[in-house]
């Protein structure tokens, strides 16, 4: 396992994902002391370009930039962090069961998996939302309703290729019950890509949230990147700023998620990485 | 394959299609359940457009005094009559509107998929031959930053650039209504206002195409026929293109089959900031007037759209691999 | 004494930094003469499959390149020469043959077309030409119905079928050498056996040279006139067939020669005990058909009919057929990992047929498993003390008194006791076997299946595991069911041989009658297909 975390940590694109990301989540946790007002608190004159008297400028109402963006990465991470969770239990549930047990649950399964999998995702989380009425639940419901299918289908390609194997076979001979060989045979070998998908899936979590929140159903009273986004649109041309500045801290939230999932996947799966 | 063999193969994904469609507008109706106020009330639109006597009548029509798998019948029957129902706040038909609507959203997806597969996986091809090169690198780059940078951030973000600082192009709609254009300049001035909308929706596919054709070429190059051919004399440039290409598209078909319901999501993001006159400013349009009726009518006609090419996928799959066995 | 064909100089190929070893080859010569068939023997390891692709150049570099030597071929050394000139060499002067016909072959593209690339690439015969060379071809190598065989896919051909399509490929422009990188390893007994035959005539017929790569000594007995044995990149020893065979003159070569289980059954007398440990009466299994929930329906196999047999108690009975026999069927069954089978499974007397996996429980001790792929028969994430004490443990014995067992049973498979805390990917794949064993053997069955134990391990290895199955048997007085394609390996461990084809019995007898006397058509074509058979050592 050492050469493991040697490979992960020597990539030097996961070093980087790694640094913005601790960064971020710093910021998060950190904001009610590095940014103690209310983000929707109107503190000063609008439209203050950045890099004057307040670091990232304020916007069309006077806001200040850096509460928002401060507070938005707690928004942001906290929903992204939350729903992934959520479809990732869903889905491995759902994946081990029709992978194990094959025969009318899996077809069963298999089917309520593809027809998630149709169903346009966006339009049916912003129906979800809209529904629902935006909020906090409701945006994490929404984005896990449509994120655990691809779960769903990773765990269960892996538990069926895990159970072809002879060991699995050797513990029914010795006896061993069904769901004790799910749970401590097989599922214990289908980490890998699991980890790998269930971090990727975080970075499309927070694509998600933010393109929600950017089309107004957002959590109400949450400051968010992407509801700054969409605040500011109206004033792209003369406070550009608005929009540009809160756009580049997802960009670069995704990306560095993307690294590292990517780096995970090489660390795990050396002969590919030689690709 | 004969043609029979093959018009037994579309049959039968017709009649798989069709529990697909039915399960959609189940949920479509569960959904309306969960929408706040009783379902006329929903049907009939908000912003108090409906009169009462509208909504008693619509109680009465959709049985909601019956229990409920009763409505859930009465319901399925209008969908599939693609009864929709009304839009107070558009004064229209729901299904009326859709048709009005669907076409340039259609144009938007059709240039988009040509835009993203096409350039993606072209990119992804000369990636793979020039592997490990500064070009592969650069290609791999931009394709993994277009990958994380969000939709709605990339479409303002052009328009930024390219419609206000460099104006080159027009920052929205979809054609210049005061000039009255006909024809062929009609179609110049159509064209002319779909560039940066398409290429914003384009952006993140052409990513994802890039790589996994980069992906699936190197993965491909490993091969053991690879070698084989090398062991035949060919040179690089003929195994690439006659052996390992058409065994590395397969992937991206499957994938580009699966992304289209992503990109009618897109769509709505896109047509909201470049004021697209498509299905998703509809629904853009739809939220803000909690018109739940036209966005479930939206969200009923994507998913048949998805079926639909889904289908058309799967049928160019099973041309292009003959593996697969259509009769079982 | 004419010019060799292809001499290789002073060899040496490296690996990339994080291989086990420096060097892939590690200064190897040899020659080739024209019209012989050199064999390349080596385990896995040894380098000689590197040594193959370097000749035309193919190793997946930039990993694994060559670092020193000459190849010499037609007066050019081919390590130094061009792109261009290389491959004008592959495939016309030069051709191979790989292991694996499915993968090797494009599976998008006809056959027919893949050959004529040879054609178009080499030459300027026209499209016409070119198909009547590949018809041709694909007669000389006995393909059936070659004109519709032209317009196949790679799928919808045998294995065997297979194969031949890549020697047409290879025939194709009449080359010099052809060299063969394990061709028959992949293949049924029956068919490798007729594929040697084919490439033995095609070689005589042509006056091609062949570099024959191979682990199988019955192979270099029954093709090569003249053999290399390799080891680790280095070449042991070389010389003409018959010399090496009878009389090896490096230890390495009289090790591994000696290894090769003999073909001259043992006679085993032993006292028929009353009843027999296992009985089975008319099993009976088909597979598929079964209506999936959306549509299609499964292809159907009738995989078992009707198989009755027997083991006597303390007896070791060989249970052979190739793929599709029905064999491995059998074997689930026998052990309750399949189920939907009609018929009675008798052990020690009690049926467990049709039972279900509750009212298994307390039978399965009597029966255990020896599976055949030592990499995928021990959990990677456990060690191995809780992969041997998982069946005593589920039976009620406490954790310690377990693991106390599973030291014993280390030591008893010739193993240390302290590997208990060890996670498998510590051992090498005939210590995996061992500890595979010593599984089988915790909860003191009666029965022990062994499903080809061997097949997956280097021949040295293979003796020592096969020693071990051998010596406990006797030590334990248990019983085996020996499930294999190998004939030699049944001759070398067991009294009793059942010889399977599609799934039915078709013959039944002691080792020694079998051998000597084999009465249904069926096992006379297995005898005669063991490679190597007229070597008898």
């Amino acid at each position: 396992m050492s050469t493991f975390w040697q490979r992960f940590l020597g990539n030097p694109r996961v070093l980087l994902g790694l640094a913005w990301l601790a960064l971020v989540l710093v910021i998060a946790v950190f904001a009610p002391l590095l940014a103690p007002n209310d983000p929707f608190e109107i503190v000063t004159d609008p439209f203050l370009r950045p890099f004057g008297e307040y670091l990232f400028g304020t916007d069309s109402l006077g806001r200040s930039m850096w509460a928002g963006l401060a507070h938005g990465a707690r928004t942001t991470l906290i929903i992204a962090s939350v729903a992934t969770l959520a479809s990732v239990a869903f889905g491995t549930v759902l994946g081990a069961l029709a992978g194990f047990f094959g025969g009318l649950i899996d077809d069963v399964l298999m089917r309520l998996t593809e027809f998630f999998q149709t169903i346009p995702s966006f339009i049916f989380a912003i129906v979800l939302v809209a529904i629902l009425a935006p909020s906090a639940t409701s945006l994490i419901v929404a984005i896990a309703v449509v994120s655990w299918p691809p779960i769903a289908r990773v765990v269960r390609g892996e538990v069926l290729s895990v159970k072809s194997r002879e060991f699995v076979q050797a513990a029914v001979l010795a006896g061993q019950a069904d769901l004790a060989i799910l749970f401590k045979q097989v599922l214990p070998n289908t980490l890998s890509p699991l980890i790998v998908t269930g971090s990727l899936l975080v970075a499309t979590a927070i694509l998600i949230e933010s393109a929600l929140s950017f089309l107004g159903l957002g959590a109400p009273n949450l400051m968010s990147w992407g509801f700054m986004v969409g605040a500011g649109r109206s004033f792209l041309r003369d406070a550009w700023w608005l929009v540009t500045i809160p756009g580049i801290a997802i960009l670069l939230t995704v990306l560095s998620i993307n690294l590292v999932g990517e780096g995970l996947n090489d660390a795990l799966n050396p002969r590919l990485a030689d690709l | 394959m004969t043609g029979t063999r093959l018009l037994r193969y579309l049959v039968r994904r017709l009649l798989q299609a069709i529990p697909v469609i039915l399960g959609v507008t189940v949920l479509c109706f569960l959904m309306l359940q969960l929408a706040p106020g009783d379902m006329a009330e929903v049907l009939a639109g908000e912003s108090g457009g409906a009169s009462p006597g509208y909504i008693e009548e619509l109680r009465a029509r959709y049985g909601l005094d019956q229990p409920v798998l009763v409505q859930l019948g009465v319901y399925i029957k209008n969908v599939l009559a693609l009864d929709l129902g009304f839009s107070f706040r558009h004064n229209a038909n729901v299904t009326e509107l859709l048709l009005e609507r669907m076409l340039p959203t259609l144009l938007l997806m059709g240039s988009t998929l040509l835009l993203s597969v096409g350039l993606g996986a072209l990119s992804g091809l000369f990636a793979a031959i020039w592997v490990h090169t500064w070009k592969d690198h650069l290609i791999s780059l931009t394709a993994i930053v277009a990958y994380a940078t969000p939709l709605f951030w990339v479409g303002l973000m052009l328009i930024l650039v390219f419609s206000v600082w460099l104006d080159w192009f027009p920052t929205s709609g979809m054609e210049n209504v005061v000039m009255f254009y006909e024809g062929w300049d009609r179609v110049v001035d159509i064209a002319h206002h779909l560039v940066l909308p398409a290429i914003t929706l384009a952006l993140f596919y052409m990513a994802l195409y890039a790589r996994l054709m980069r992906a699936t070429m190197l993965e491909q190059r490993g091969l053991d026929y690879v070698t084989t051919a090398r062991a035949k004399g060919l040179t690089e440039r003929q195994i690439n293109f006659r052996h390992v290409l058409r065994n590395a598209l397969l992937p991206v078909v499957t994938v580009a089959g699966v992304q289209v319901g992503a990109l009618l999501g897109g769509s709505v993001v896109v047509e909201s900031v470049f004021a697209w006159p498509g299905l998703g400013q509809l629904a853009f349009e739809a939220l803000f007037s909690r018109d739940y009726n036209l966005l479930l009518g939206i969200f009923f006609l994507s998913a048949c759209l998805v079926v639909v090419v889904n289908l058309i996928t799967d049928l160019i799959y099973v041309l292009l691999d003959p593996r697969i066995a259509m009769g079982s | 004494m004419s010019e060799p064909v292809l001499r290789i100089e002073a060899l040496q190929v490296a690996l990339p930094a994080w291989s086990d070893r420096p060097l892939a080859v590690d200064g190897v010569s040899l020659s080739i003469e024209r019209n012989e068939i050199l064999c390349v023997v080596g385990e896995s390891g040894s380098g000689k499959s590197v040594m193959a692709k370097s000749i035309l150049g193919l190793l997946p570099a930039p990993h694994v390149r060559v670092t020193g030597g000459r190849i010499v071929f037609d007066g050019r050394n081919l390590l130094e020469a061009g792109e261009d000139e290389l491959r004008a060499v592959r495939g016309g002067r030069i051709s191979m043959i790989f292991q694996e016909p499915m993968v090797a072959l494009n599976p998008l593209m006809k056959v027919g077309r893949q050959i004529d690339e040879v054609f178009s690439v080499h030459t300027d015969f026209n499209a016409q030409r070119r198909r009547e060379r590949v018809v041709e071809l694909f007669r000389d190598v006995q393909l059936p119905d070659p004109e519709s065989i032209v317009g196949s896919y790679p799928h919808e051909l045998s294995g065997g079928q297979r194969q031949r399509v890549m020697i047409a490929m290879s025939l194709a422009l009449e080359p010099s050498l052809i060299i063969a990188d394990e061709p028959t390893t992949a293949l049924d007994v029956t068919t490798q056996a007729q594929i040697l035959s084919l490439l033995k005539e095609l070689q005589r017929k042509h006056g091609t040279a062949i570099l024959f790569i191979t682990h199988d000594f019955g192979v270099v007995a029954e093709i090569a006139d003249r053999v290399v044995v390799m080891r680790h990149g280095k070449l042991i020893e070389a010389g003409a067939t018959q010399a090496v065979l009878r009389e090896p003159r490096e230890d390495y070569t009289k090790a591994l020669v000696s290894a090769v289980p003999s073909l001259r059954p043992r006679h085993l007398a032993g006292p028929r005990a009353p009843a027999p440990v296992l009985e089975i009466k008319a099993l009976d299994k088909t597979y598929g058909g079964r209506a999936s929930l959306f549509g299609g329906r499964g292809r159907e196999v009738h995989a078992v009919k009707q198989v009755s047999l027997e083991v006597p108690r303390g007896h070791s009975l060989a249970l052979v057929g190739e793929s599709g026999s029905g064999k491995s069927t059998l074997a689930r069954c026998i052990v309750g990992l399949e189920s939907g089978y009609s018929g009675e499974i008798l052990l020690d007397g009690e049926n467990i047929a049709g039972l279900t996996r509750k009212q298994l429980k307390p039978y399965r001790h009597l029966v255990q498993m020896v599976f055949q792929d030592p990499f995928a028969s021990l959990n990677p994430r456990n060690r191995v003390g809780d992969i041997i004490a998982l069946g005593p443990i589920l039976r009620g014995t406490r954790k310690a008194d377990a693991w106390e067992r599973a030291r014993e049973l280390l030591g008893l498979v010739g193993l240390q006791p302290d590997a208990v805390s060890r996670y498998p990917h510590e051992f090498s794949g005939g210590q995996r076997q061992r500890i595979g064993i010593a599984r089988a053997l915790a909860v003191e069955p009666r029965l022990i299946l062994a499903d080809e134990p061997v097949s997956a391990l280097d021949v040295s290895v293979q003796k020592q595991v096969l020693d071990l199955l051998d010596e406990l048997r006797q030590r334990l007085n248990l019983s085996m069911l020996f499930i294999t394609h190998d004939l030699r390996v049944a001759a070398h461990v067991c009294e009793t041989i059942v010889v399977m084809c599609r799934g039915e019995i078709v013959e039944r007898g002691s080792t020694a009658e079998i051998f000597a006397n084999p009465q249904h058509e069926y096992t006379r074509q297995l005898l005669e297909s063991v490679p190597g058979k007229q070597w008898d050592h």
